[in-house]
């Protein structure tokens, strides 16, 4: 029998799918408006007239009905409240919308409208567009009535019914009460305790290294560790047990015991896992098989006297399928949880948190298959879960299994939140035998998730793509630029393990408007000068190939640490992901001289790391563009060198013969002039490459090492560090010159442009600017990472031999930067990215989708001069 | 850039008639991306040699043209303004019209004389060499001498450039030299600067009348003069062979080791296989532009047909190929194109009977293999997979291929037989199916067949 309802206020639960149901005219539309957003209403009525221009059109009910059942499942996936505005009077229909609820783990909540017939027909009678037949509410009446109290049977989970104009003016409020699972206002800190398993001494000892005082006899907590969160709030640590305190072990009335008094008073949080349902049956007399550790608990509990039985049963009965925490970034639950049962509430979440998904396969140990979940987990929050025993805690697509099988003589574990440290106490001893060996499958050298990384799913990359950064924005990667980064990236690309960064963009400075220049340090001063940067480093601009380095200190950390296996120590590769050496034993050979002259300066102990990623410049140019050159800028050398002289030499004599061609022949004269420049400035960066000390490596950026990236770093801090570990390897390894520049001081100004008149004079391509800060910020958001600023000889291999005779100079400096610049923000955002998930173990994906969506904006049109 | 042609034939003067442009004379005439300049370096009555010069402006053509190509973006040091090409026909059709057309106002009575005629080209680049330029010249009667430049003076070891400096000497009207210079230049550059309509093929037919007829290197001038633009190639060929049988279009991919017939072959054998196999749904994972598709699609058995490959351009083809848009909306689903990786494991490859990798494999990196054979046999997991690959032992038959060096420049490795098989029954039975082998084209006892396929069946169906 439907509840009556005659109060003022109800309660109902804030991820809810509310049916209303009654006959037409019962007022169900202006009950939703007055109660609800008019968002969070689907009215049948409204959707008939979205696909048929006319609300009242019955011939379109299924399509209108399809519609609305659409637009829930939208809102419900994304964990908002719905109302269902139809008359919903008949069984089958509000059966759909259960199902509906069910899929999305929502609760079903109905409110029925059973109002007088009179009342509905005056109402029907006032509105002109309702003129269906006379039969029409009486017989949807007597349809609502004849299974109103069948309700609760059909799956509402609340039923309200209100059955006269009295009863509604009488309601004033609905209220939304936020699900039990819901404490994302706990912000931890956290200690996750995974499956003791009545291990009441290795409990105890966990807790105590953990911090906590116990006095062990009363069982109970007596003093709490501190940490201070990163928010400078000082707060005591929670721990949170992810269940199975129960069965095959020696104590488990003990720890109940003890998990019980800190739960209750508040000092800790507890879910339930599948061994602690069972023992609530079993203390609820229901049939039980006394098997798998039951027995055991049941033989310790004859000791206990009936008021602690029935202490168990109310906690154990009280207990919550999971919890979420810190705002949503943590999930705790016994067996696991998936990401679209987060946070709700239904029997299969409860089901789930519980027993986990099964394959419905038997194994030959005569055990349920279990699914791994955990493989498919792209969800935002951090799963902490045990129920399967394995042998070491691991994490997987931000999840971890911490229950590592104590009471199988394994050990007991805790994950240390917002930490992510690991901290177990091994088993006294082994109290059980497992059914299924554990660790059982596990025969790679490599982890979990380094064997899943094996292979990306495509799913994560293509098409069109948001990436969150968290130095700058959302970053948007178009379709169409995935389409062209996912096949250079099928194509060319190394192994994507070694791929954890590629180096952005760079932009040039202001274009100059100095006589025959195009750049000059003037247009980056006064860019630096503009948004209000006080210190400048000016580098000099090595001319070869943009080159990422990672190395690592042996083969077992490459395994370790990047999940590649037998492809040597590192690799050094293009801003594109492709190898820089075509040839594997050179390769190794140079990351060998590398990982040499770390050791040696002591850089690997000084940084506590044995790997690391540089960004770095290798040279000579001609080494990895020898195609170009030859194809390009020798090409266009030979023939402009030999077209001139004879074009000239034409003129000359024409001119001789009284030919008014004067002017022509200046031209041509000067233009021989610049090819032969341009060929001078292409040759300064060609030299042959015979043995490896014929290569040059100049490192600039540190970009990462073992849980560390160095952006916080000034530039001058990467020039020294740098410079320390060149010192070891002077044949192959070169530190770069720099200048510090106070921008303002007109001498440190002037040293800056001068250093740049004589670096291009002497053929070189000139240099780079950067905020004397590695990453610098103001309200607009970051600010130019690097900027260029390059000779003007050099430039003729960019923009051509004679792009500097004034009249195309003049056209030249119409360039637009904008571009170029946005362009260069948001990859230089997504290397960073990039780095901060591969130092924070996140999982390949994640950080591929960084190194991806930068290979992908590179596919965008900008003029490949600048 | 400059062309220039000298006549010795008294009084040399005339030639300035025939171009109808003053020896003493500097003239400009614009073009779309520059001006072109006539002038005389020399002109008496004993030598007249008139000099056109082609005064391309660098930054217009890196500008990029409305609904233009990428040429200009990619190019921007560029030598086009030094050499002789395309933009050099249409200086000469500029500033020589007349000329080329066969008008002379002053003396028409010299348009049908043959002049001995002498025309150097300071630098023509040639695709194709020095045999190349001759074979072009040398059958319309001409004396031709040729210099070539090294890349670099300064690095030997660069080798030779593309560009030659040309002299072309020959008894001919001036007409019918501007002519053939204004078709054969573009061909031996083998590229265009403008987009090529319909309107080409006239210009060809009316340039070449009298002489491209008989040219024995006809094919390959039209085919040139007509770049980048397949079925024009074919209307105009037809045009001018007539009904002579013409042969496959190999001529400019560089190393066609491989005889086209085993592409088919190999197709055909792997579209037989799979009809024997009785399968109904395949996917041809790298599929390129889609031959075995359209092989497939012929045949009713296979109601379900996927291609796949990494390059959205080879799709585009493909679909243009299959004629995809026009396709009755029934044949339409039984195909469908997708962009895909075989890096990357994919559901959209789930649930197929068969998957076909035909000369895939070798264009992987080794390293990269292990998570092709994950995303083939562990996630798309077909009940059957047919992989074809070259067998390296075969290369030694091939004359034009050096040793060492492989039968396609993207080919990252081509194994021989053993290398082969070993690694596909590693596959198989890591991932539990059965494989058998075969070879594919013509036979040799010593070093096998030119193509090899594996036919891997799921061990528990």
């Amino acid at each position: 029998m439907a509840r009556r309802n005659n109060l003022s206020h109800i309660s109902i639960p804030e991820l809810s799918l509310v049916l209303l149901v009654g006959p037409s005219g019962a007022g169900k539309s202006t009950f939703a408006r007055k109660y609800f957003k008019s968002t969070e209403i689907i009215s049948s009525d409204v959707c008939r007239g979205l696909i048929s221009d006319d609300e009242n059109n019955q011939a379109v009910s299924s399509d209108a009905f399809e519609l609305a059942r659409f637009m829930a499942a939208k809102r419900l996936k994304h964990g908002l409240l719905t109302v269902i505005d139809a008359t919903n009077v008949q069984s089958e229909s509000r059966k759909d919308w259960i199902k509906l609820a069910r899929e999305y783990h929502a609760l079903p909540v109905a409110m029925v409208l059973n109002l007088p017939e009179d009342v509905c027909r005056k109402r029907n009678q006032s509105r002109p567009d309702r003129n269906f037949g006379g039969h029409v509410i009486p017989q949807q009446i007597s349809q609502l009535k004849r299974n109103l109290r069948h309700l609760k049977e059909e799956g509402f989970r609340q039923i309200y019914e209100l059955r006269s104009e009295e009863d509604v003016a009488m309601l004033e409020t609905i209220t939304r009460a936020p699900l039990y699972n819901n404490k994302k206002d706990e912000h931890g800190p956290f200690d996750i305790i995974g499956d003791v398993h009545g291990c009441y001494d290795e409990l105890c000892t966990l807790l105590e290294q953990l911090g906590y005082g116990i006095d062990r006899d009363h069982a109970e907590l007596v003093s709490a560790p501190q940490t201070t969160n990163e928010d400078g709030y000082t707060r005591m640590r929670k721990p949170v047990f992810v269940g199975d305190l129960v069965d095959r072990g020696p104590a488990s009335p003990q720890v109940l015991r003890l998990v019980m008094n800190m739960v209750n008073n508040g000092s800790a949080l507890c879910v339930p896992g599948n061994h602690d349902a069972k023992l609530l049956k079993w203390l609820n007399g229901k049939q039980v098989q006394l098997k798998h550790g039951l027995e055991k608990t049941v033989e310790q509990l004859g000791h206990e006297t009936p008021e602690f039985l029935e202490s168990v049963k109310t906690f154990l009965d009280g207990l919550i399928s999971h919890y979420v925490l810190d705002d949503g970034k943590l999930v705790v639950a016994h067996a696991g949880l998936k990401e679209s049962m987060q946070g709700r509430g239904s029997g299969a979440v409860r089901e789930f948190c519980m027993y986990g998904e099964t394959t419905g396969e038997i194994d030959e140990f005569g055990l349920p298959v279990r699914y791994n979940w955990a493989l498919e987990y792209k969800g935002k929050a951090m799963v902490v879960y045990g129920h399967t025993p394995v042998p070491q805690a691991q994490w997987l697509n931000r999840t971890i299994d911490i229950d590592t099988g104590c009471v199988f003589g394994g050990s007991l574990t805790a994950l240390r939140y917002p930490e992510k440290e690991l901290v177990s106490v091994p088993a006294l001893q082994q109290y059980a035998v497992p059914a299924r060996p554990i660790g059982y499958n596990a025969d790679s050298s490599l982890s979990v998730q380094q064997q899943y990384d094996g292979v990306l799913d495509i799913a994560d990359f293509i098409g069109k793509k948001i990436v969150d950064t968290r130095y700058s924005r959302n970053i948007t990667i178009r379709e169409e630029n995935s389409i062209a980064a996912l096949e250079v990236m099928s194509r060319f690309a190394i192994n994507p393990k070694w791929m954890i960064y590629l180096p952005p963009t760079m932009s040039p400075v202001e274009t100059s408007t100095l006589p025959g220049l195009l750049e000059h340090p003037e247009g980056g001063l006064q860019y630096f000068r503009e948004m209000g940067i006080g210190k400048v480093v000016c580098e000099e601009k090595h001319m070869g190939s943009r080159a990422v380095v990672v190395v690592c200190r042996n083969e077992a950390v490459a395994r370790d640490r990047f999940g590649v296996d037998g492809e040597g120590i590192g690799v050094v590769y293009t801003r594109t992901g492709r190898s820089f050496f075509a040839d594997k034993a050179l390769e190794q050979a140079f990351l060998a001289r590398i990982n040499a002259a770390l050791e040696t300066s002591g850089f690997y102990n000084d940084f506590q790391t044995d790997w690391v990623c540089l960004d770095s410049e290798l040279m000579p140019w001609s080494a990895k563009a020898q195609a170009l050159l030859q194809q390009q800028y020798a090409a266009v050398g030979t023939a402009a060198s030999q077209a001139l002289p004879a074009v000239t030499a034409a003129l000359e004599q024409a001119v001789r013969n009284n030919v008014p061609a004067q002017l022509l022949l200046e031209k041509y004269q000067r233009r021989q002039q610049q090819v032969t420049d341009y060929v001078a400035a292409y040759r300064q960066y060609c030299w042959p490459v015979y043995k490896l000390e014929d290569y040059k490596l100049a490192p600039f950026h540190i970009m990462a090492t073992e849980g560390k990236t160095y952006f916080d770093k000034d530039h001058e801090w990467h020039m020294t560090n740098i410079r320390k570990i060149c010192e070891a390897d002077t044949e192959l390894l070169m530190a770069t010159a720099y200048q510090i520049v106070n921008i303002g001081d007109p001498e440190s100004e002037q040293a800056a442009v001068q250093w740049w008149e004589k670096l291009t004079a002497a053929g070189g391509e000139g240099m780079v600017m950067k905020p004397y800060t590695f990453l610098t910020t103001d309200t607009r958001g970051i600010i130019q990472p690097a900027v260029k600023v390059r000779g003007k000889n050099y430039l003729r291999i960019i923009y051509g031999p004679e792009y500097d005779a004034p009249e195309n100079l003049a056209r030249l400096r119409s360039r637009g930067l904008g571009a170029k610049r946005s362009l260069a923000l948001r990859e230089f955002a997504l290397g960073l990215e990039g780095l901060e998930r591969f130092v924070g173990k996140e999982p390949l994906q994640m950080v591929h989708q960084c190194v991806f969506g930068i290979l992908a904006l590179e596919s965008e049109p900008v003029d490949p001069r600048l | 850039m400059l062309l220039t042609i000298t006549t010795t034939r008294y009084p040399a003067t005339d030639l300035g008639y025939l171009l109808h442009k003053h020896p003493a004379k500097v003239q400009t005439f614009p073009l779309t991306a520059g001006d072109v300049h006539v002038f005389y370096p020399e002109a008496t009555e004993e030598k007249c040699t008139a000099a056109l010069l082609l005064d391309l402006d660098p930054v217009r053509l890196t500008r990029k043209s409305p609904g233009g190509n990428d040429f200009a973006l990619e190019l921007y040091v560029n030598d086009r303004p030094y050499v002789a090409s395309s933009f050099m026909s249409a200086a000469i059709s500029q500033a020589y019209s007349s000329a080329m057309n066969g008008r002379c106002k002053d003396k028409p009575e010299l348009v049908d004389v043959a002049f001995p005629l002498e025309v150097t080209l300071s630098v023509l680049p040639v695709n194709g060499g020095e045999p190349l330029l001759r074979s072009l010249f040398e059958p319309l009667g001409y004396e031709v001498n040729v210099q070539s430049f090294p890349l670099d003076t300064q690095y030997a070891e660069w080798g030779q450039s593309r560009y030659y400096e040309v002299t072309l000497k020959n008894n001919i009207p001036l007409w019918m030299l501007l002519s053939q210079l204004y078709v054969l230049i573009p061909v031996c550059d083998n590229d265009k600067h403008y987009f090529i309509g319909n309107h080409e093929i006239e210009k060809l037919m009316e340039k070449g009348r009298d002489w491209l007829e008989s040219h024995p290197a006809k094919e390959l001038i039209v085919r040139r003069y007509m770049k980048h633009l397949g079925p024009l190639t074919r209307q105009a060929l037809d045009l001018i062979m007539k009904d002579e049988a013409m042969p496959e279009e190999t001529e400019d991919t560089p190393v066609p080791v491989e005889k086209i017939r085993l592409h088919d072959l190999r197709l055909q054998t792997v579209r037989d296989l799979l009809l024997e196999q009785q399968v109904t749904s395949v996917a041809d994972l790298g599929c390129g532009e889609g031959k075995l598709l359209k092989l497939l699609a012929e045949k009713s058995a296979f109601t379900r047909i996927l291609g796949m490959d990494v390059s959205y351009r080879s799709l585009e083809i493909a679909g243009e190929k299959l004629k995809l848009d026009r396709m009755p909306e029934k044949q339409r689903k039984r195909l469908e194109l997708i962009q895909g990786s075989l890096l990357y494991k994919d559901k959209r490859l789930s649930g197929f009977d068969a998957a076909t990798l035909v000369e895939v494999i070798e264009h992987l990196d080794p390293p990269r293999l292990a998570a092709l054979e994950k995303v083939v046999f562990e996630y798309a997991r077909p009940g059957l997979v047919i992989i074809t690959t070259v067998n390296a032992e075969y290369n030694i038959k091939y004359e034009s291929l050096t040793a060492g060096t492989f039968r396609h420049n993207d080919h990252r490795f081509e194994w021989t037989r053993p290398e082969f098989e070993a690694w596909a029954a590693e596959v198989a039975a890591r991932f539990g199916y059965t494989v058998t082998f075969k070879p594919l084209g013509e036979w040799d006892d010593a070093v096998g067949a030119p193509s090899q396929l594996a036919l891997f069946t799921i061990a528990d169906t």
